[in-house]
Parts: C-alpha cells; structure tokens; sequence
C-alpha cells in the first residue's frame, strides 16, 4: 500500500489557526485582532490559500513573500532571527552563571580567616534582661 | 584594564548596539525636497525583471505609492491614469509602488481600474520606510535628476494635479 505525504494527510489548517500566528503588519496587531482594510484583503488572502489546498507552513511562506518576514507573529527559528530565541537563552544562562559565581565568591569571603565574626550571643546582665523580655512577650 | 572592566565594556557596548539595531531597523527616513529620491530596483508588477526610478532619468517621474486595500487609492487611481495618458508624451511618467499589499489583489486593482502607467511592487514595509511613509497614498514628484520637487503625503486630485504639478512640470524647475 503506498504510503500517504504527510501533508496530504494532515488536515487543512483553519483561518482561526493562522490568524493567531500572523500579523497584519499595517495595523501592527496579530491578524485575528485586526478589523481593518490591510487586514480584511490580508485574511481573504489566506482564506484563498487554505481553499487551494495549502499546508499552514506554505501558506505562512506566501505571506511572508507578499508582506515580508514581519508578517510572522513569532520569528523563525533559523538565520538572524534565530537570535530572538538564542540571545535570551544566553542571557539567562550567564544571568545563572554570574549568579552561580557571585554566591561562590561570597561564600568563600565568609569562610576566609579574619573576616569579621557573626555577632556573639549576649552574655551576663544582657542575657538575663533578653530572657526576661523574651518571657514578659510569651516568645 | 582588568578582565573584569573589559567584560563590563563588552556587555555595554552589546546592548547599546542591540538598542541602536532596533531604533535603525524600525526608524522611518526623513527625506525633503531637493533630496535625492529614495531608490531601489524592485520586482515589476505582474511582470518578470526589475525596474527602478532611475530608469525613466531624463524625465520627470510622478511615484505613487498605493495598496489595493486603500481607499484613496480607488479614487486616485482613475485621475492618475488620465493624467499620466495626457503627460506621457510630454516628459513625465507616472510610477506606481505598490507597498503592504499582495500581488493578487494589487493585480486585479491595476486591471480593474485599467491602470496602463508602470507598476513596481515592494514587499513589506522597507520602501515606505524609505519614503519616510506615514500610510498611503503618498506621491512624490522626481525631476529630471532623479530629485525630490514635491512630497504630498495624501491623495491627489484633479485640482492638486493642476494647480501644484503641472506648473513645476511646465516650469521645468521645483
């Protein structure tokens, strides 16, 4: 039995489906919220691709041929947009790091001979006035 | 300089270039008359090759940037038309771009409103940026040199095609 494409079996994308994923670039808001001319000849656009038959990646790349790559709600994962996920990433990682060598670092000043001592426990008259206070409160 | 100091200026100047990236990338050019008029070769309209303002030099050169989408433009289309058959031989062209548009649509307004003058066509919003665009219609007349001579940042008519074009046209200066 032959094998089916993968796309063929895929069921068609739906406008609600990319609406949510592109922008009307005029308006500057994801194409579902847009009510505007751009918008409505940019949704029936769409509607003539999915009519067609086209896959919901086929239809994003036609967008992106007409209205450039700004029509894209998210960037692609590949080229110089890739940075948009990268750069976080690698701003989180060295956040973690730095975070990672800063506690490191303090730990090993604390533990170094002659750095100042925590506070002693209070001895004598300051004791015996803290145990009273402390009964006095029901502490 | 310690390590330290030099890691501390790199990651600076990373995020001052990230803000400068994002301001220049989004930023809208500021053009005036006299200026030499923003160009690029781009795709003809329903048609294969390239074209560009600089190709019609010599003459003056009315570009109009339009959608399908717009308005303005259906009634701005049928003016620009009739005025382009009747200065055509006479040294001006009539130049449109259609810009945030899709070429379906934008063919069938050329078809339906019989537009005959030279189309370009630019995908996404990188020649409006370059005309310092705030929506279309907009029309720039071109002198001879490849100069700016007018910015109207609106739709034109039969008056304004008149009293503002002609003269400068006809004068032969901006």
């Amino acid at each position: 039995m032959a094998l089916l494409p993968a796309a063929a079996a895929a069921p068609p994308p739906s406008l609600t489906a990319i609406e949510g994923e592109v922008m009307c670039p005029i308006c500057g808001t994801l194409l579902e919220l847009s009510d505007s001319p751009q918008g409505q000849r940019e949704r029936a656009f769409v509607e003539r691709l999915i009519a067609r038959g086209d896959s919901k990646s086929q239809i994003k790349d036609a967008l992106v041929a007409q209205y450039g790559p700004r029509v894209l709600a998210l960037p692609r994962a590949s080229g110089f947009d890739l940075s948009a996920y990268l750069i976080p990433a690698i701003a989180f990682l060295a956040a973690v790091a730095a975070l990672a060598i800063g506690v490191a670092r303090w730990r090993r000043n604390a533990n170094r001979p002659g750095s100042k001592p925590a506070a002693a426990a209070p001895r004598g008259e300051a004791a015996e006035r803290l145990d009273a206070d402390i009964a006095r409160y029901d502490l | 300089m310690s390590a330290r100091s030099i890691a501390a200026l790199l990651a600076v100047l990373a995020v001052v270039g990230l803000l400068t990236f994002g301001l220049l990338s989004k930023g809208s050019a500021k053009i005036a008359v006299g200026d030499p008029v923003p160009d690029k070769a781009l795709p003809v309209l329903g048609g294969s090759g390239k074209g560009k303002i600089a190709d019609y030099r010599g003459r003056w050169v009315l570009v109009n940037l339009w959608a399908s989408w717009c308005p303005p433009c259906r009634r701005e289309a049928p003016l620009l038309q009739r005025f382009w058959r009747r200065w055509s031989r006479r040294g001006l062209t009539v130049l449109g771009i259609d810009v945030q548009d899709n070429a379906p649509d934008a063919l069938a307004f050329v078809r339906r409103y019989g537009l005959t003058y030279p189309q370009l066509r630019s995908v996404g919003e990188e020649r409006s940026a370059a005309f310092g665009s705030t929506g279309v219609p907009e029309n720039f007349l071109v002198d001879p040199r490849g100069r700016l001579a007018l910015i109207w940042r609106g739709p034109v008519d039969e008056a304004f095609l008149r009293s503002r074009i002609v003269p400068v046209v006809q004068g032969g200066s901006s």
